[in-house]
């Protein structure tokens, strides 16, 4: 399916929505293997990206995911700032090219593996984003999909990041970066699949 | 043109400080440097890092970070700016301090990297 401007507006004021309410939520999973910050970070970059969306006065799909990646990468202040900044900057590339939604998640998921050198299993957004980019494909995203990631990035040991310097403690805990990634996910399956 | 330096912390003052100490031994050097968000929290600034890039004197230059974040903001500046960037793994005040010093005293770059290897802590 295809992702509309509207539609990616609508999708990234709602996940502002999401990382708002449940900031303080992001911060104490973070503060447990992590630095503490990530939920006012994201809190801080979304609220930017919803500010940019509404004074925006482009309204091509490449522009709205192009401002979200210039709000998160100059406004985060954390190390999920460039890294959902290259998600979105990427995304922005391929909207040149296809308006085709899996290929957009696709390129996202591609933008934050170079920039993070991480990938599936070490306890990092990947770990979010990878099973959803392989949902959209095989066209079976859902609520379920979100909830398994969640449930199998619990057990592993991060290798990336923060996180990766509590080593053995990490297991056990939820990944910062995978749950608000959750939220972006599910809003995108409330504004843009449901 | 000779090397430049740029340096790029999580904290403001942090970034301040190394910048003072390393014009100790190498006032001559161009050296510029970013710290913490654009609010003066702790953090990564796209725009002071890219600003510290963009006004250091030298085309060419060697950049040292404290923690991921801000190697991360680093990478993204150094894809967007025509300057040739180099980011250095090194131990972040130890790695800037030699490289300072040997731009300082007129090295080569394949001596400072020489120099720099064995400090690569990440």
């Amino acid at each position: 399916m295809d992702l509309t401007h509207e539609q990616a507006t609508r999708w990234l004021l709602n996940f502002h929505q999401k990382v708002t309410e449940n900031k303080a939520y992001l911060s104490e999973l973070d503060q447990a293997i992590g630095d503490g910050d990530h939920g006012s970070n994201m809190a801080r970059g979304t609220e930017a990206v919803s500010d940019k969306l509404e004074s925006a006065t482009d309204d091509s799909l490449e522009a709205v995911l192009k401002q979200a990646a210039m709000a998160l990468i100059s406004k985060v202040g954390g190390a999920s700032g460039p890294l959902y900044g290259s998600a979105f900057m990427a995304m922005a590339k391929t909207a040149k090219e296809t308006s085709e939604l899996s290929a957009l998640i696709e390129a996202g998921l591609d933008g934050i593996k170079h920039r993070g050198k991480a990938d599936v299993g070490d306890k990092t957004m990947v770990d979010m984003w990878q099973p959803v980019a392989t949902a959209l494909r095989e066209d079976t995203l859902s609520l379920a999909t979100i909830d398994q990631a969640l449930r199998e990035v619990k057990p592993l040991k991060a290798k990336k990041g923060r996180a990766s310097y509590v080593g053995e403690r990490s297991i056990g805990a939820l990944d910062p970066g995978a749950v608000s990634s959750g939220y972006l996910f599910t809003a995108l399956i409330e504004e843009v699949l449901s | 043109m000779s090397l430049g330096v740029v340096v790029a912390s999580h904290v403001d003052k942090i970034a301040e400080g190394v910048h003072r100490l390393l014009k100790e031994s190498a006032p001559d050097v161009s050296i510029t440097y970013a710290g913490g968000t654009d609010d003066g929290e702790v953090g990564s600034s796209y725009a002071l890092i890219e600003a510290a890039i963009e006004q250091n004197d030298s085309d060419t230059l060697y950049c040292f970070y404290d923690l991921g974040s801000a190697k991360m903001t680093l990478e993204m500046v150094s894809e967007m700016t025509d300057k040739d960037v180099t980011i250095i793994d090194a131990a972040f005040i130890e790695g800037a301090y030699t490289a300072c010093a040997l731009i300082q005293g007129g090295y080569n770059q394949a001596d400072i990297d020489a120099q720099l290897a064995p400090l690569k802590v990440k």
